[in-house]
């Protein structure tokens, strides 16, 4: 709360300076008679950059510390009042310290009382601290610098290579996201295999991540085998991409190469509405209508469905992918130059051969993107999956038997109360890192080969 | 004459292409239809619920204190669900053993003790006369009302038991039981009871969860693509931002959920299942998207006004701020408004990050623990009572309808305010 009073505040206050050093610009010309070197409102920009934004970082900087100060201060005021607690319990004291003072509980207890009092005062005079040294880091500055404007300097360049600069770390937190990415799965999936071994996690035949209630509970160690899960996934994949494929592409030749244009007004956004609906909804269309549907049109023709069959998520999560395909696709098609249509008519082709003998295979590099970049979809889908397949992995790659995916695995080893030393949840990570690199490598592919295309016909 | 086959041979083929491509794509709109229509069969009942009229007289002097006001210490005491119980058994004077007493005590909501307290602390004129108060029944009774409680199976299979059922149509017939506007559905957060659940919480946990991840990805988005396109030398670090980009736009959505699980709330402790992590993280899957929209649209604008714009004197700063990013504006509105329809209709990221709670509250601020309209639906359709299911039908009519004018307004925008150069 204190953050976005404080930010309001900084900016109140950083508009009054805006317009005070625009004054004091304007007046320092009309007594020195003497131009500017740039306009007044550049050097109250420069104004801000050199006030607001310094305090603003501190503050950003104060609110993410000071928790973490507190915490590291408290554990071990904790630890000294009780020299005999362990690392758990220090936690659990903190965590109760931390109720109190938020009013969520109450304790007898009076060390734990007396503690909680301080972290109330304590925490009260950090937030009184970094409030002072916000707002006093941003008038000092802004003071400082309206002290010393010096009209001969050209303000506009210093603002504009600021701001550029500025861009220019917005650009890299591309790559930092990945970074960001890459680091964070590691880490985990490091710790996981650091408990279990990698081998056996990559071939594995059998998963089964339980927890052992017991110490001496047969498979107490539960089993981290990725192969049952991985085999999951692409017998769903490859059943929607059975659906998706033929549908999408035969839609995006007719929409590129025969309909009027009319038609392909009116078609191309109804489709598109296929594809901005959320993959929630195609999960409860999946559970609650096609999953039954499948299972009694096998019970018709005396075959047994399960009812979270691999086949109702797939087919759903083939109809979801279908605008995905058919749009790229239809890109990709009309990319391919007028000319070489042309040329095939010229030499008596009919559309059709035109199409199927010049048009597609001039296209295929960007068909195979398209179908690439699809495949990275179905495979990383999660709603579809979560609320249709099934949890039990089974190695089987029979449609109609329930199979269970990355993505579902990595949903129930999640939600819920997550220890983060805990072999399960760290198994969630190493699940996520082989669905990171197995997607990356797709679209990586994916990307370098519509490239190649569009480089060929530029 | 071989010549003539072949040509029809030829010909065939290319109706039959042509063929494939409308099959295919009357499949598609089949597919479409399906989907909608079948959820809107589901939902549009959830509309209306089954609300019950109870005559209640509560003394005020046993709630009131001195200044006419309800005293919550009072308030707390004072046995609510035994009011409407026997207030709700006045119609059924021959019912007497407890066990029927229990049964017949079904069909009534077990949250209306609670809504006719609500109602006397905000009516404090309504004490000391009979009241008419329409309360809720029971899921099961709204469920039978509206012809979907399965009656073929046997009784003990059943929810409802052959008596309940026949005091079910004796109300209907006197008119003690009707289905009305369902209040509740959009003035509650979510509940236990299917009765008394709402989108509100959720809805209000989306909308600042959205807020969040507009305040974070627009400016970084339309900074990264001005610089990219106006900035950039051609260089390896140039191509390698690019080459990211894209790929992050590829990336699957639970992947950014585990980033934020492992990133927000296991590094930097910020606490689980709130709407600014969950803007975070949904920022983070947005900007690639909202990225690589505002860069085409800048590259349509044509070169010469930049050109112009510079020859005139400008630094390339001003050329790009008072020439090209106004030109270019509503292609980077319509890449940002379809960019965040996507975010939220995203769910996956958010329950990794704990956003799938059971949280009865509306959310009052970006830290407080709140849900999403998706996540929502995700829950109530998992849940195992029917009641729920046209909750969450309907909860879908919403945000789709929601995010199909969304859409629309992004579409009109581009078509209205697009220049063709």
């Amino acid at each position: 709360m204190t953050f976005l009073i404080l930010t309001f505040s900084l900016i109140a206050f950083s508009s009054v300076s805006y317009l005070v050093c625009r004054n004091r610009v304007l007046y320092k010309i009309k007594v020195t008679k003497t131009a500017s070197k740039s306009l007044p409102k550049h050097y109250s920009q420069n104004l801000l950059i050199w006030s607001f934004v310094p305090a603003f970082i501190l503050l950003l900087l104060l609110t993410i510390g000071t928790p973490r100060l507190l915490d590291g201060l408290y554990s071990e005021r904790i630890a000294e009042a009780h020299p005999h607690f362990s690392l758990a319990e220090i936690q659990l004291n903190l965590s109760k310290v931390k109720n109190i003072v938020a009013g969520a509980v109450s304790s007898d207890e009076d060390s734990v009382n007396i503690i909680a009092g301080e972290f109330a005062s304590s925490s009260q005079n950090f937030e009184i601290l970094k409030s002072l040294s916000t707002i006093l880091l941003c008038m000092l500055c802004s003071i400082i610098f309206i002290k010393n404007i010096d009209l001969s300097k050209n303000a506009r360049e210093s603002v504009e290579n600021f701001l550029q600069g500025a861009f220019l770390v917005a650009a890299i937190f591309a790559i930092l996201t990945t970074v960001a990415i890459i680091v964070s799965l590691s880490v985990e999936a490091i710790r996981f295999f650091s408990l279990y071994n990698f081998f056996d996690f990559i071939f594995g035949l059998h998963w089964a991540p339980n927890i052992a209630i017991r110490e001496d509970q047969v498979a107490a160690q539960g089993s981290f085998g990725m192969i049952p899960v991985l085999l999951g996934t692409i017998v769903v994949a490859t059943i929607a991409m059975f659906v998706a494929l033929p549908i999408g592409l035969f839609s995006a030749i007719y929409l590129a190469e025969f309909a009027s244009k009319p038609v392909r007004d009116i078609i191309k956004p109804i489709l598109e509405i296929l594809a901005g609906i959320p993959t929630v909804v195609y999960g409860y269309f999946a559970a609650l209508t096609a999953a039954p549907f499948f299972r009694d049109l096998g019970a018709g023709l005396g075959i047994s469905v399960s009812s979270e069959s691999a086949i109702a998520a797939g087919s759903v999560m083939g109809i979801m992918i279908i605008p995905f395909i058919s749009s790229l696709s239809d890109d990709v098609i009309r990319s391919v130059p007028q000319s070489l249509r042309d040329g095939s008519y010229g030499l008596g082709a009919t559309q059709a051969e035109t199409i199927t003998k010049v048009v597609l295979p001039a296209a295929l590099p960007g068909l195979v993107g398209a179908f690439l970049l699809a495949v990275s979809r179905a495979i990383g889908e999660t709603m579809i999956v979560v609320m249709a397949a099934g949890l039990s992995a089974k190695l089987t790659v029979n449609p109609l038997e329930t199979v269970t995916t990355v993505t579902v695995q990595i949903v129930s080893l999640l939600t819920g109360d997550t220890e983060f030393d805990d072999i399960k949840t760290l198994s969630a990570f190493g699940l996520g890192l082989a669905l990171f690199t197995f997607t990356l490598l797709l679209n990586v592919l994916a990307l370098t080969i519509s490239r190649r295309l569009a480089e060929r016909y530029d | 004459m071989n010549k003539d086959k072949r040509l029809k041979k030829r010909h065939a083929r290319e109706k039959r292409l042509k063929f494939y491509g409308i099959t295919s794509i009357c499949i598609a709109l089949m597919m479409l239809f399906t989907l909608l229509s079948s959820i809107t069969l589901n939902g549009y009942t959830a509309m209306q619920q089954a609300y019950i009229p109870l005559k209640i007289i509560v003394p005020g002097e046993k709630l009131l204190n001195s200044d006419g006001e309800v005293d919550a210490q009072k308030a707390l005491l004072f046995n609510w669900d035994s009011k409407v119980k026997k207030a709700f058994r006045t119609n059924f004077p021959e019912v007497k053993s407890r066990s029927d007493k229990k049964e017949l005590n079904r069909l009534i909501s077990s949250n209306s003790g609670y809504d006719v307290k609500q109602f006397f602390i905000k009516n404090v004129d309504a004490f000391d006369n009979e009241r008419v108060i329409w309360i809720t029944a029971s899921d099961d009774v709204d469920q039978y009302l509206k012809g979907r409680f399965n009656t073929n199976i046997s009784e003990e299979d059943r929810r409802l038991t052959n008596k309940q059922l026949n005091w079910i149509d004796r109300m209907r017939s006197e008119g003690l039981v009707k289905l009305k506007f369902n209040k509740n559905f959009f003035t509650s957060a979510d509940s236990r009871e299917p009765e008394s659940s709402g989108i509100l919480g959720a809805v209000v946990g989306s909308a600042l969860t959205m807020f969040v991840t507009v305040l974070l990805s627009l400016p970084l988005a339309v900074m990264a693509s001005i610089y990219l396109e106006y900035f950039a030398k051609p260089s390896r670090l140039t191509d390698f931002i690019e080459v990211n980009i894209n790929n992050l736009a590829a990336v699957p959505s639970i992947v950014f959920g585990l980033l934020g699980l492992s990133l927000f709330l296991s590094f930097f402790g910020l606490p689980r299942s709130v709407p600014l992590v969950g803007g975070m993280v949904l920022a983070l899957m947005t900007i690639p998207t909202v990225i690589i929209a505002t860069r085409a649209s800048i590259r349509a604008v044509p070169p010469s006004i930049k050109d112009a714009a510079l020859g005139l004197g400008a630094s390339k700063m001003q050329a790009a701020f008072h020439h090209v990013v106004p030109l270019a504006m509503p292609g980077i509105l319509t890449g940002t408004i379809i960019g965040i329809a996507q975010a939220l209709g995203e769910s996956a990221p958010l329950l990794m990050i704990g956003m799938v709670a059971f949280i009865i509250d509306v959310p009052s601020s970006f830290t407080s623990p709140a849900t999403a309209l998706p996540v929502q639906i995700f829950m109530w359709a998992d849940s195992a009572e029917r009641a729920f299911y046209e909750r969450s039908s309907l909860a879908i009519m919403f945000l789709v309808v929601f995010l199909i004018m969304v859409n629309l307004v992004a579409v009109i925008l581009r078509r209205k305010f697009e220049k063709k150069w």
